[in-house]
């Protein structure tokens, strides 16, 4: 992360930070909305980004109307997919968390599943979706199912690395306090292994989240994947692109909460 | 109790890739009550491993170790270790890192007021109380030293094991917690073994010096006993000649009976 100026100066350099830290991020959107315009007037189908922003603006203006089962305000969207990936990572982490000490701890059990795990792990989140409909005999269970199963193995695979890699030194104290295997785990290891772990949740939910919007395609229901299938099919293009910026920002907000997180367990 | 802690023929193999490493052999050793003991020879020398056996952080492959009367059947704390890199556990406090140790051995005899005080009276005896609130990455090297000497001797343990403990400190810092080492184990009647490859260290602190010969199968090559009065004083040392003789002797062993390669060192 880059810091806007070093503390130590007793005067923040204010021309400094414009030249470093705020001109380049513009002129990257500038630059960007300016190629995103010129395809746009080459292509009629394209909306521009005036348009959009405007699509944008009135769609946010109302955003949690119910007007039937197929027509919601985009909160809503935004908040039924917050909460698929929030179940589904949440499963994920109450399977994975555990099971991540466990093959950490134990390296023969590390070595009966590492082969399994490497395995599925490469498997794209959507050819389990089939499975999830099979087993649960419906699209819901089914999505979150799929959130899941692709975002465990982020959270498994860290857990474990971190439990491997506890500094022998630390458990050198454990061993000549003779501490309790609780003790062992609440004071030493669990903090240990936290830096790994915040790793390990930040990818599992950047994961899901990129899984949500093509589960939710595929699946229906209340949810911006399908939302912008919907419009995909009304032909609202506008709409399509304000979803993709949603999803982004989104994406991007998350990323950050959880990296400011994952700095107060940073020890070193 | 003669025979505070002994070590009769221990020798300590070590399988690796390449096959059986002998990093001991024979190793005959004997602590008396109250006793300042080094432990000291060139890198890779395996003095370290003899630490760890004592400690009960290695099982000897033969020979016997026994402390207090008994054979040493894994670590306990009633032998601690201060760790060369210090070992502190960075998500705790100082204050929380010395209380880990004595809640542990006082802990099922005294109340959480008294186990307070024992911890408060170790940090005031390593002169860190203005830190005790901090993380250990928040304090200088030499003074998370002294929150590592601090959390062994708050469990007052019947033996204290320190393995290079100013190994990573620099002249001054080293110094000074030399003298500061010297006035509490004075106060405290430890027994001490500490591993050091620092002659003037060795000398100044303690009553007897081993010297270990050159790994692999290295073992106890000399012993020097050191007959300067205590308490014992680096300024005054710096002129004397029983001093300069001491130290000459252990330098004699190192450089000219067990020197070894430069590529080697």
């Amino acid at each position: 992360m880059s810091q806007a100026a070093p503390t130590s100066a007793s005067r923040i350099d204010w021309r400094e930070v414009m030249g470093q830290h705020l001109v380049p991020p513009l002129l990257g959107f500038a630059l960007f909305l300016g190629i995103w315009g010129l395809i746009a007037q080459a292509n009629a189908s394209i909306p521009g980004p005036a348009s959009t922003f405007w699509a944008g603006v009135k769609l946010f203006s109302d955003p949690f109307y119910i007007k039937g089962p197929n027509d919601v305000g985009i909160g809503w969207n935004i908040l039924n997919s917050l909460g698929r990936v929030g179940i589904g990572f949440g499963l994920a982490a109450a399977v994975g968390i555990p099971a991540g000490f466990v093959l950490g701890r134990f390296a023969f059990v590390n070595r009966m599943f590492s082969p399994i795990i490497g395995l599925l792990r490469p498997v794209s989140p959507l050819a389990w979706l089939p499975i999830g409909l099979l087993v649960f005999k419906a699209a819901q269970p089914a999505a979150i199912w799929v959130i899941f199963i692709s975002s465990v193995w982020p959270i498994i695979l860290n857990t474990a690395a971190g439990v491997a890699t506890v500094p022998q030194d630390y458990l050198n104290v454990a061993r000549v306090l003779k501490l309790s295997e609780w003790k062992v785990f609440t004071t030493i290891l669990f903090p240990s292994v936290l830096p790994h772990l915040m790793t390990g949740i930040r990818l599992s939910i950047g994961v899901a989240w990129l899984v949500i919007v093509a589960a939710e395609m595929l699946t229906g229901g209340v949810g911006l994947g399908f939302w912008v299938w919907d419009e995909w099919n009304n032909l609202n293009v506008e709409h399509i692109i304000v979803a993709i910026f949603v999803v982004g920002m989104i994406g991007l907000a998350l990323e950050q909460l959880l990296m400011v997180i994952a700095k107060r367990f940073q020890y070193n | 109790m003669e025979k505070y802690v002994h070590l009769e023929n221990v020798g300590m193999a070590f399988e690796s890739k390449k096959g059986r490493f002998v990093a001991l052999k024979e190793v005959n050793l004997t602590l008396r009550q109250g006793e300042f003991v080094s432990l000291i020879g060139h890198s890779g020398c395996g003095k370290s491993t003899v630490l760890n056996i004592i400690a009960g952080l290695l099982n000897p492959t033969t020979g016997v170790a026994l402390a207090l009367g008994r054979e040493i059947d894994g670590p306990g704390p009633e032998r601690a270790v201060v760790f060369q890199n210090h070992s502190l556990l960075p998500w705790l406090t100082c204050f929380g890192n010395v209380y880990l140790a004595v809640e542990r051995v006082f802990g099922s005899t005294e109340n959480k007021a008294q186990l307070k005080a024992r911890t408060q009276v170790a940090i005031d005896m390593v002169k860190m109380g203005h830190a005790a609130d901090k993380l250990p990455n928040e304090i200088s090297g030499g003074m998370k030293q002294r929150i590592g000497i601090a959390r062994a001797l708050a469990m007052e343990p019947k033996v204290l094991l320190m393995d290079e403990p100013f190994g990573a400190l620099d002249a001054l810092t080293r110094a000074h917690l030399q003298d500061e080492l010297m006035r509490i184990v004075t106060a405290t009647g430890s027994t001490v073994v500490m591993v050091t490859h620092d002659v003037d260290e060795a000398v100044l602190l303690s009553d007897r010096i081993v010297m270990m010969t050159n790994g692999p199968a290295a073992t106890v090559g000399d012993i020097v006993e050191v007959k300067l009065p205590r308490p014992r004083d680096r300024l005054a040392l710096a002129n004397d000649a029983e001093y300069h003789r001491y130290r000459g002797a252990v330098l004699e062993f190192l450089y000219h009976k067990e020197l070894r390669p430069a590529t080697a060192a």
